[in-house]
């Protein structure tokens, strides 16, 4: 790990919403391009970017559209950049072609997501957390991917630094999953001095060019990497590819190539999962939450305790890869898990998957366009405990 | 003895710039694509290019393969978005000179918007389309550039769509270089290519090719070679002719040349321009964004 | 002596005939010979005439032939890789 360049870091106390806190998290993080295309309610996010960017030292484009966007920053990064793009769920549809270019040519970059309520066009202005599913299975072909899930302006900027250093390190996009609430919610966020700040750096190869091979890995799974212009003379492409980086279509190749895509980031997962644990020790109800819903969640938890129940948090700071071990480990000794979110049931099955029966998995849905009451949570918790 | 043969051909010209572990190529007999990169290399020969600054961007398609075979550093993107990458590359590393290699349906039709916007900002890529007017690599489906009345898979009977001017469109969306060769021209698009690799900003070749499977045989136009002596035939010379003359149609002839040659400001230019004129002091320039 | 010579790699052509066709002193042939991809390569017939203009190898959609002015053996050689 090496220390971010206090250029792009903003240190001291300020008052700003999650967006805008999001761009000062990826300018610390060291982004130094970023494309986008306006689409609510995530545009702060760039306009603040396109605005701090000239003093700092790099670039911005609106590009026309979306799919132009979350690959003229791919092309950013292998020019040398550190790049993002910004959208919310129509542009977030269409970005998904370029979320399994970045997969498959192991391209490290952040797309963030403000979510709104969907599909299509849905509610622009309200919030939503029904892209959860999408962004684990939104391009078409098999992969893992990250995604973390802030909530509040302070996480949308220290996790969109840990966004970019997973990246980096593990040379996968990664997808910062906010919502319309935390965009839009204005508080305090201390941003630190730089040398406080880590940052992964790029994993660029230190081999001539005659040895370099752009898809070879050694007992890490993670390819080393080089950038146009550095005289390697190397090739990188979206089709099924061997070591060289030359198509290789045929099934030993794409059982190789898809197998280690996936391995890279499950056979880390303990080193990429974070979880925010509380009172899981003594719990009988479990509420699993991530975003917003996990402080409207919180107050529900405190109401439950004050009626006696023993109810324990377990929130989702990392939504993918899935924390499959903790909640199996979790459904041998808990009665139940409640699992509050603004869709009307994604990561509720993923809980219920990996509890297996062991334990009773009750989803708190709600379709969107506001938040929960935290007694539509308590009333579940109750039940829950019964 | 004036002639030899062997298995490799160190001395070719084009050897140097082929991955040669990848060749034959997958550009069926008498496809004039691999005819185009003769001429690209030649010019990059000629001009004594830094071959480790110059950056290959293609899509997907037939044409979308070139970036695969040349030994630069070299991009297949996806469909229709080899413009966008390229542009991307090109403002995080402005070093580069970006070739976007790519095809008709590929730039034009599922990659129509991001031309003309990369265009209409002057972003200086160097753009090289095979224009073979149908889609190969999917089996002869209708393209935007397929004449009237020529038979595609997806127009059985015949297309009635009306086909693109490709230089007019280039032109009207702010391209500062506009040319149209065939493949029977390799050294006119030899020398046409060096002359957009020296320059600075939006550049387009429109480069008429044969697809003799798909293309030509349904058509009963014959094989590849019947194509070129056609082009050879038909093709008429106008240098400097308004690109609303430049339309490809049945009967007359096909007028290639370079038609558009001048200069406005390039995206980058007016970038820096704006933003230290608005910021004074306060701008940070910063020519690649290398990160270390 | 020839002005020029021409070499062909058998083993890449697929027998598209552009060289034989632009050849502007009409020194090649379609061969009759099968190459193992069961193409006709060109042959040279009027080795004499060759200029070594390297129009075959501008032509050449495989990069399965070229040409080269005698004395002036290795023009792609020379420049490479700067």
């Amino acid at each position: 790990m090496i220390t971010a360049d206090p250029k792009g870091v903003l240190t001291g106390a300020h008052f700003i919403d999650g967006d805008q806190a999001c761009t000062e998290g990826c300018l610390a993080a060291g982004a130094r391009f970023a494309a986008g295309y306006p689409i609510t309610p995530s545009t702060e996010v760039v306009e603040r970017f396109a605005r701090r960017i000239p003093t700092v030292g790099g670039r911005f484009i609106q590009m026309e559209d979306e799919l132009a966007s979350s690959i003229a920053i791919l092309g950013a990064v292998w020019g040398g950049a550190k790049a993002f793009t910004v959208t919310s769920g129509p542009g977030f549809s269409l970005m998904m072609e370029h979320l399994g270019l970045a997969v498959m040519t192991e391209t490290p970059c952040v797309i963030v997501n403000v979510q709104r309520g969907g599909p299509s066009t849905g509610l622009p202005t309200l919030p939503g957390q029904a892209d959860m599913m999408q962004a684990r299975w939104g391009s078409h072909g098999d992969y893992e991917i990250i995604a973390l899930s802030p909530q509040s302006p302070q996480e949308c900027f220290d996790l969109s630094i840990t966004a970019f250093n997973l990246s980096e390190q593990f040379r996968v996009p990664v997808l910062f999953m906010m919502d319309e609430v935390v965009g839009h919610m204005t508080e305090k966020v201390i941003i630190p001095p730089a040398e406080e700040i880590e940052i992964y750096p790029r994993r660029l190869t230190v081999k001539p060019p005659e040895e370099y091979l752009p898809y070879a890995v050694d007992g890490d799974l993670v390819p080393e990497m080089v950038h146009a212009g550095m005289g390697y003379r190397f090739h990188i492409t979206g089709l099924t590819h061997d070591e060289r980086g030359y198509p290789a279509m045929n099934p030993e190749a794409q059982d190789k190539l898809i197998r280690r895509l996936k391995d890279k980031i499950l056979e880390n997962a303990d080193r990429i999962i974070t979880l925010e644990e509380e009172g899981l020790d003594s719990a009988d109800v479990v509420v699993v939450s991530y975003g917003i819903t996990a402080r409207v969640a919180q107050r529900a938890i405190e109401l439950a305790r004050a009626k006696g129940l023993k109810v324990g948090k377990l929130r989702l700071v990392t939504v993918w890869p899935f924390p499959e071990q903790k909640i199996r480990d979790l459904a041998g000794r808990v009665r139940a898990f409640v699992v509050p979110e603004l869709n009307l049931g994604q990561i509720v099955r993923e809980v219920e998957r990996c509890a297996a029966g062991q334990a009773r998995v009750i989803s708190v849905p709600h379709a969107g366009g506001s938040v929960h009451r935290p007694e539509q949570i308590l009333e579940r918790i109750e039940e829950a405990a019964k | 003895m004036a002639t030899t043969t062997c298995e490799i051909a160190p001395a070719n010209p084009v050897e140097q710039f082929l991955r040669t572990d990848r060749i034959p190529h997958i550009w069926c007999p008498g496809c004039g694509i691999g005819t185009s990169v003769n001429c690209f290399t030649r010019a990059l020969i000629e001009l004594d290019a830094d071959l480790d600054k110059i950056a290959v961007v293609s899509g997907i398609g037939c044409s979308g393969r070139v970036a695969g075979y040349l030994k630069l550093d070299s991009f297949h993107t996806t469909h229709g978005r080899a413009i966008p990458f390229a542009t991307g590359l090109k403002l995080a590393r402005p070093e580069l000179t970006v070739v976007v290699y790519s095809g008709d349906g590929d730039l034009f039709a599922i990659g129509g918007n991001h031309f003309i916007h990369a265009a209409r900002r002057n972003i200086d890529l160097k753009v090289i389309c095979i224009n073979n007017f149908i889609y190969g690599m999917t089996g002869g489906q209708v393209a935007p550039t397929t004449p009237v009345s020529a038979i595609a898979t997806t127009t059985p009977f015949g297309s009635f769509e009306p086909p693109f001017n490709l230089p007019q469109l280039a032109e009207a969306a702010g391209a500062t270089f506009v040319a149209r060769w065939t493949t029977y021209h390799v050294r006119q698009l030899t020398r046409t290519i060096k002359e957009m690799l020296k320059r600075k900003g939006f550049s387009f070749i429109e480069v008429l090719s044969p697809c003799p499977t798909l293309f030509q045989r349904r058509n009963k136009q014959g094989d590849g070679l019947a194509a070129m002596k056609m082009y050879k035939q038909l093709s008429k010379t106008r240098n400097g002719a308004p690109t609303a003359e430049t339309a490809i149609e049945q009967g007359k002839p096909i007028i290639v040349g370079k038609f558009v040659d001048i200069e406005r400001p390039s995206y980058l230019g007016s970038m820096e321009q704006m933003l230290s004129s608005r910021l004074g002091d306060r701008y940070v320039h910063v020519e690649n964004l290398e990160w270390h | 002596m020839p002005k020029g010579t021409v070499t062909i790699i058998a083993e890449r052509c697929k027998g598209c005939g552009f060289c034989v066709e632009f050849c502007p002193t009409k020194v090649l042939e379609l061969s009759t010979a099968f190459n193992s991809k069961g193409y006709h390569p060109p042959h040279v017939v009027a080795p004499e005439k060759c200029s070594g203009c390297d129009l075959c190898g501008m032509y050449c959609p495989d990069f399965a032939i070229y040409g080269v002015k005698n004395g002036n053996a290795s023009s792609g050689e020379d420049k490479k890789n700067k």
